[in-house]
């Protein structure tokens, strides 16, 4: 099945659904929902990924690379998704799974860096917001349900903000005695950023226990962690994992590759680990922008514009890809080079989390993108 | 007021309680032009720029070994034909040969690492090995891929240490000639599409052309920095000035083999590969040519108003404050451009502003600047072996791998999270442990801090319950944390 423009706006789905659904500002009662963000550090090619073969210049301008879904499963007539996919795939013929493709936040330049501080803080330029979306959603949750978790050594910047969030990466070291913890308590108690971080850190070591010993230094590890961290019912709720390695500007078939391989074993752990309670949970997936249309002369791509975004897990009304679908032909192309944006990713983020938690999606929107324009809302994503 | 404490702990890498802090801060910050040496006896036994390079031959060979034994071998039926539950290294004895080149790259990455950290806890002159590491950063390599790997140590021993004294236009061409730099945004393959070795891929039907990496990152990052008032035809030009710059020898394209003859594995100009005619750069003609046309536009980057705002910027942020005073950039950047990028003289604007000297550590110390002044602190002259690497990875700051070309973010959000500074009091329960029989930790603090240990501080030390104790508490106290 193919939804294109039907299910973007508020056509009349969007509408019905509105009937239904309750719908609060702010939702005042605790969940059992679960909410993950993977964002995809380096522009993933969103063409390599959710590869659009049904389209009639997609071979020509993809040269070399023109086969890189074989194998993969066949989502519609025109998509096909990348063969190392393979559990993912399986989560979409469940119907657990929705891809959206030609989709892009605000940010229309090539820059990595300001491409993500546009992704993560969700303002409109980069370096427009201070803080990021992800800290900015927890406000709009009951205190119960707002713990969230950086699965890294640091906080990245969409978790970065008022609300106080955990970090958490696997180390090796053996853990400091008892009584050196309680003295550095004391120690920091009179040094307000010290002191925040610490607590922090206090309650993570209870929640961990013996992960420490864990070893998360493959993509699956750390899926299986995000899990462990969160199906607990005191475990956190809200979680973002970083990956990098995206910027594919040569030898692309073998990295992309890699790198699916290793997100779809994550996802897979993130599916498993959860348990039942993966039919509470939703994973976005997402990138700061795409690559161009047509390889360059290293057996890659370059830094382009419109990509693709994923949501996975058992609240998600999936089994379909979401595109207003721009065509790849040389005339129908962003500047010439890159597909063309035609599906806004922040609307889609705030569509997707609005139906997650029950939220209002409008007010969604305003909390956690503050300088997007008043448009069209993605619902009934969920 | 120029304080001692402030000329150790935060220009240079951390006091060595042993040496006693300087009676005049700012001659010990001047003195060190003078006494600096780019080769110390740590570095000068690193690996080398050719032993790199035939490490990564012998690499490459059993790479291609692999692939060439695999075709051959390969059943019709393939990998159905295998034992599953065959050992792969028997299945495919290349593999072995390659696994074992793959781990000697490794250990010269180790071997450099290293001796970046010997030459960081024993030098004489702290605040040129902090200048080192801010310069290796802001021209940053990750260390992923095999090139790399092996001349990450390289890049900074050859193409940064000498120049930290010279000018700004020299390091970045010594920078954006490196092999690892070549090879690390993908410059080295990079080929004119009207030049003779574009001109005859095309006529085979082979896709061999331009790839834009590193004239975008040169614009963006290592000189007139993002909205630095470039756009996307300019960073095309500068792509299509720089082909040519290459790789000598490695690579199985001929007319890269034929150039082999000048360095194995170092720079070399490839005519074949450069794109014919003149070039267009931020409005500036370019004459047609070869080497000398990058080189061309480098200089005119090196000495642009917006490059030296991005340095002045980034130096300040180092040195000053995540977010920099405004005014003092202004005077950084006027520095530099009135001495035509001379780095010393952007170093003296520095020492000269009252800024840099504030009494209140603004700077929350990166995972490397942590381990390399507690390890200075506890009076080692080497980093722990045998994991020299893990050591600094687990703190969450793995050297040379900041995993994009930007480099390591120098501002606190990044790096004070709750498992950071759980991993910083793990790491200094070891570490104190270690050096055992250092004396009384209040002796310690007193000579690392002077008279700016916190009262607090102080307390906690003197309660501890064994000298141990005391010095693990000094390594992760908010007065050791910050610079």
């Amino acid at each position: 099945m193919i939804d294109r423009r039907n299910l973007l706006g508020t056509g009349l789905l969007g509408a019905a659904a509105t009937l239904f659904v309750p719908r609060i500002a702010f939702a005042a009662v605790p969940t059992d929902k679960r909410f993950v963000f993977i964002i995809q550090r380096g522009a993933a090619d969103g063409l390599g990924i959710v590869v659009p073969v049904g389209d009639p210049a997609f071979a020509g301008q993809r040269g070399m690379l023109a086969d890189v879904a074989e194998g993969g499963v066949q989502l519609d007539p025109l998509f096909t998704l990348h063969p190392a996919l393979a559990q993912t795939g399986q989560l979409y013929g469940a119907g657990q799974a929705l891809f959206a493709h030609a989709i892009a936040s605000p940010y229309r330049e090539r820059s990595h860096f300001d491409g993500q501080n546009v992704l993560e803080s969700g303002g409109s330029g980069p370096y427009t917001v201070k803080d990021g979306w992800l800290n900015r959603m927890l406000s709009l949750l009951p205190p119960d349900d707002a713990r969230a978790m950086a699965i890294a050594a640091a906080i990245p910047l969409a978790l970065r903000g008022a609300r106080d969030v955990a970090s958490y990466a696997p180390s090796n070291l053996p853990q400091a005695s008892d009584d050196l913890i309680e003295r550095v308590s004391m120690l920091y108690q009179d040094d307000a950023q010290l002191h925040g971080l610490w607590d922090q850190a206090l309650a993570t070591r209870l929640l961990t226990g013996d992960l420490a010993a864990d070893n998360g230094r493959n993509a699956a590890a750390t899926g299986d962690l995000c899990a462990r961290l969160m199906a607990p019912a005191e475990g956190a709720r809200i979680a973002m994992i970083e990956t990098g390695g995206w910027d594919t500007h040569a030898g692309q078939r073998q990295r992309l590759a890699g790198q699916l391989r290793g997100l779809d074993a994550m996802i897979g752990a993130i599916r498993t680990g959860l348990g039942a309670e993966w039919a509470n949970t939703m994973v976005l997936v997402a990138t700061e922008f795409g690559r161009t249309v047509a390889i360059n002369g290293t057996g890659g791509t370059d830094h382009g514009t419109a990509a693709s975004a994923m949501l996975l897990g058992g609240a998600v009304k999936g089994g379909r890809v979401i595109a207003d679908w721009p065509g790849l032909a040389a005339g129908s192309l962003h500047d010439g080079r890159d597909l063309r944006p035609t599906t806004d990713l922040d609307s889609f983020i705030a569509g997707a989390i609005a139906g997650h938690f029950a939220l209002d999606p409008a007010q969604t929107r305003r909390v956690l993108f503050p300088q997007a324009q008043e448009g069209p809302m993605v619902e009934g994503l969920v | 007021m120029q304080l001692p404490e402030i000329a150790v702990n935060r220009f240079g890498l951390g006091a060595r309680p042993g040496e006693g802090l300087p009676g005049d801060p700012r001659a010990w910050l001047l003195g060190q032009f003078d006494r600096y040496d780019p080769r110390p006896p740590a570095i000068a036994e690193a690996p080398s720029q050719p032993e790199a390079a035939a490490a990564l031959a012998d690499y490459a060979a059993a790479a291609r070994e692999g692939r060439m034994q695999r075709n051959a071998t390969a059943a019709p039926s393939g990998a159905a034909s295998m034992p599953a539950d065959a050992d792969p290294a028997m299945r495919d004895p290349a593999m072995q040969a390659r696994r074992t080149e793959r781990r000697n790259l490794r250990d010269l990455y180790a071997q450099s690492v290293a001796a970046r950290g010997i030459s960081a806890l024993t030098t004489p002159t702290p605040f040129m090995d902090r200048l080192v590491h801010f310069w290796s950063n802001h021209f940053a390599i990750s260390a992923e891929k095999p090139p790399v790997i092996a001349m990450a140590g390289s890049f900074e021993f050859d193409a940064i240490r000498p120049h930290v004294l010279g000018s700004f236009g020299d390091m970045l061409r010594a920078v954006e000639r490196h092999p690892a730099m070549l090879t690390y945004l993908d410059q080295a393959q990079s080929v004119g599409p009207g030049s003779p070795a574009g001109q005859r891929a095309g006529a085979n039907g082979r896709t061999r052309g331009l790839n834009e990496n590193l004239a975008r990152e040169i614009l963006e990052l290592h000189t007139l920095g993002v909205r630095g008032g470039y756009d996307q035809a300019d960073i095309g030009e500068f792509a299509r000035a720089l082909t040519g710059w290459s790789v000598a020898g490695g690579a199985r394209r001929p007319a890269r083999r034929r150039a082999a003859a000048a360095t194995p594995g170092g720079f070399a100009f490839v005519p074949a590969m450069h794109e014919p005619g003149t070039r267009t750069i931020l409005g500036r003609t370019f004459d047609a040519g070869g080497e000398e046309q990058g080189q061309a536009v480098l200089d005119m980057l090196a000495a642009h108003a917006a490059t030296a705002h991005h340095v002045a910027t980034k130096l300040a942020r180092h040195f000053v404050a995540d977010t920099p005073p405004p005014a003092l950039v202004s005077r950084l950047e006027q520095a530099f451009l009135q001495a035509d990028g001379d780095l010393p003289t952007l170093y003296r604007a520095l020492i000269d502003a009252p800024e840099a000297w504030s009494p209140t550590p603004a700077k929350f110390k990166t995972p490397w600047e942590w381990a390399v002044s507690a390890l200075r602190a506890t009076g080692a002259e080497t980093f722990p072996t045998p994991n020299v690497l893990g050591f600094v990875t687990q703190l969450g700051q793995a050297v040379w791998r900041p995993g994009s070309p930007a480099g390591f973010d120098d501002v606190a959000a990044s790096w004070a999270g709750p498992d950071a500074v759980m991993r910083r009091v793990e790491v200094a329960e070891r570490l104190a442990a270690r050096a055992q029989g250092m004396g009384d930790t209040s002796a310690v603090a007193a000579a690392l801090f002077g008279g700016t240990l916190t009262a607090q501080t102080a307390t906690a030390i003197a309660r501890a319950e064994s000298p141990t104790q005391g010095l693990a508490l000094l390594l992760v106290s908010p007065d050791f944390m910050r610079r």
